[in-house]
């Protein structure tokens, strides 16, 4: 009886997916939320008053209108987002068989907008491509994150974790020497978080504007003097996607609110 | 002796940033010893006043890792040790290699090596090939470091 009780156990163990040196235990993952002041918190809870929630209006006029030489509207093909759309974003970026790589949820719009619009692509930040992310993300506010379960992805999230591993820069710092080494931390005054993605595209009062996790990645890699990877780049996809799988089990929250 | 050693260190160097294919800006020799660089780095003395406005200085990215005695400095960092005392137990020549190279004396230190211009990864365009600082700012917090006394 006992010897069954620990060989089940040993088992249970032995299933565990093994944590890496420097890694965030499951339970002690958190929200850049929990390291924001009341102000900023009150202002993401309450969608008068979180700048962002103007983005996801726009985003839904855009999904009901049509465009492209399709004369085809985003709602024409997927219907209701409070139920089409629901729990997808928590899954990008996503394998895309025709491309055999990961997409992020800006390309996959911009794909349908190729292939099913006929309607040229949104470029990367513009207000109309950052309105319908923010908007489908919307749909999976509250949705734990299972990106990355997809078997074809592992090498892609191993990619990601590689390039957050990877010192760069003329200031030669790693993702993970700030975000699972030193948050709680301050750099120069502000908290650093554990640069979870759950609330992507968000509003960044910093930048007084709703901005996309590459615009985020990109400024970190600036910020170390190294030289961002374009927007797209499969550099980036693969970095959100290695965050996205380490965020496993975090509430998506788009669109969040940050200092 | 030590001459002859230096000026083959620079030849090495020189052919190094050659064969790379770098257009590295040529960085002046230097020679450790023990966990020192005993010997200044410029021919004129450093000046504390520059060297505490440049601790002190963002750009400089000092503050955004430590603190220290800087009243003014609204934003310091809590990732490294506060800088108050350091002179007590520091010399000109351990201060000199902590920042010339720290990952001399700790090879897993955060601490970016500000005289350093080789084995880094993807350095920005407006950054690559150049040291963090130069020379003479070295030995500007160098001789500003040494004065922090308790
Ligand atoms: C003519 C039909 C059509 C239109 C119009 C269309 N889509 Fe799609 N969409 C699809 C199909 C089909 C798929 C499945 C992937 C594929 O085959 O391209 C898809 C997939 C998606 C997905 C991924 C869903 C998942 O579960 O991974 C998202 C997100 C999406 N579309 C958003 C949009 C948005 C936003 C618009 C408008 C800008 C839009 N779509 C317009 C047909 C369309
Ligand atoms: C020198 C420290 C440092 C390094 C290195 C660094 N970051 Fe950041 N990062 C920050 C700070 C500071 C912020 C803003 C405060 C916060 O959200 O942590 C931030 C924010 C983020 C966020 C936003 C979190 C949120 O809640 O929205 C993500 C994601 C992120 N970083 C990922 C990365 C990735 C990926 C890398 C490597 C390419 C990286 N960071 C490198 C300091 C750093
Ligand atoms: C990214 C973080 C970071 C930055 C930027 C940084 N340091 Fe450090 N520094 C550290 C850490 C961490 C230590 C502790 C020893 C170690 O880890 O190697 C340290 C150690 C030191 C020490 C030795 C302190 C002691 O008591 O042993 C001095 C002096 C020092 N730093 C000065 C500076 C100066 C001057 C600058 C700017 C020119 C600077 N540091 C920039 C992280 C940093």
């Amino acid at each position: 009886m006992i010897f069954w009780r620990a060989i089940a156990a040993a088992t249970l163990l032995a299933a565990a997916p093994a944590l890496l040196a420097g890694e965030i235990p499951p339970d002690a993952r958190r929200s850049g939320y929990s390291f924001m002041g009341p102000d900023t918190r009150a202002m993401q809870d309450d969608d008068t008053s979180n700048p962002g929630m103007l983005f996801v209006l726009d985003g839904g006029a855009l999904w009901a209108k049509k465009a492209g030489s399709a004369d085809k509207a985003c709602a024409d093909c997927h219907g209701d987002a409070t139920t089409s759309m629901k729990g997808v974003a928590a899954r990008y970026p996503a394998f895309d068989k025709a491309l055999a790589r990961p997409i992020t949820l800006d390309q996959r719009i911009n794909l349908c907008r190729a292939n099913h619009q006929q309607a040229p692509a949104l470029p990367y930040e513009s207000r109309d491509l950052l309105a319908l992310s923010a908007f489908v993300a919307h749909q999976s506010r509250g949705v734990a994150i299972t990106a990355g379960d997809d078997p074809e992805l592992k090498p892609f999230v191993a990619q990601g974790r590689d390039l957050f591993m990877q010192r760069e820069g003329q200031l030669n710092l790693a993702c993970t020497n700030c975000h699972d080494d030193n948050f709680d931390k301050r750099l120069a005054g502000s908290p650093i978080t554990q640069g979870q993605p759950t609330g992507y595209p968000l509003y960044r009062l910093e930048w007084q504007t709703l901005g996309s996790i590459e615009r985020r990645l990109r400024s970190c890699m600036t910020g170390v003097r190294a030289q961002a990877y374009d927007y797209g780049a499969p550099e980036l996809v693969a970095l959100e996607l290695y965050l996205m799988s380490r965020a496993r089990g975090l509430a998506m929250e788009t669109p969040a609110v940050r200092p | 002796m030590a001459r002859a050693f230096l000026h083959i260190a620079a030849l090495i160097a020189a052919g190094l940033a050659l064969a790379s294919g770098a257009r590295a800006d040529e960085l002046v020799p230097y020679k450790i010893i023990g966990d020192t660089i005993p010997e200044p780095l410029t021919g004129s003395p450093g000046d504390a006043a520059r060297g505490r406005a440049l601790v002190v200085a963002r750009t400089t990215t000092c503050i955004l890792c430590h603190s220290g005695p800087f009243p003014e400095a609204r934003f310091q960092g809590d990732l490294a040790p506060d800088l108050t005392g350091t002179g007590d137990w520091l010399s000109a020549g351990q201060l000199r290699l902590r920042l010339v190279d720290a990952s001399r004396y700790n090879p897993q230190t955060i601490m970016p090596s500000y005289y350093r211009n080789d084995g880094l990864v993807r350095v920005g365009r407006n950054f690559a090939g150049k040291p963090i600082l130069s020379a003479a700012e070295i030995e500007d917090i160098v001789a500003f470091l040494v004065t922090l006394r308790n």
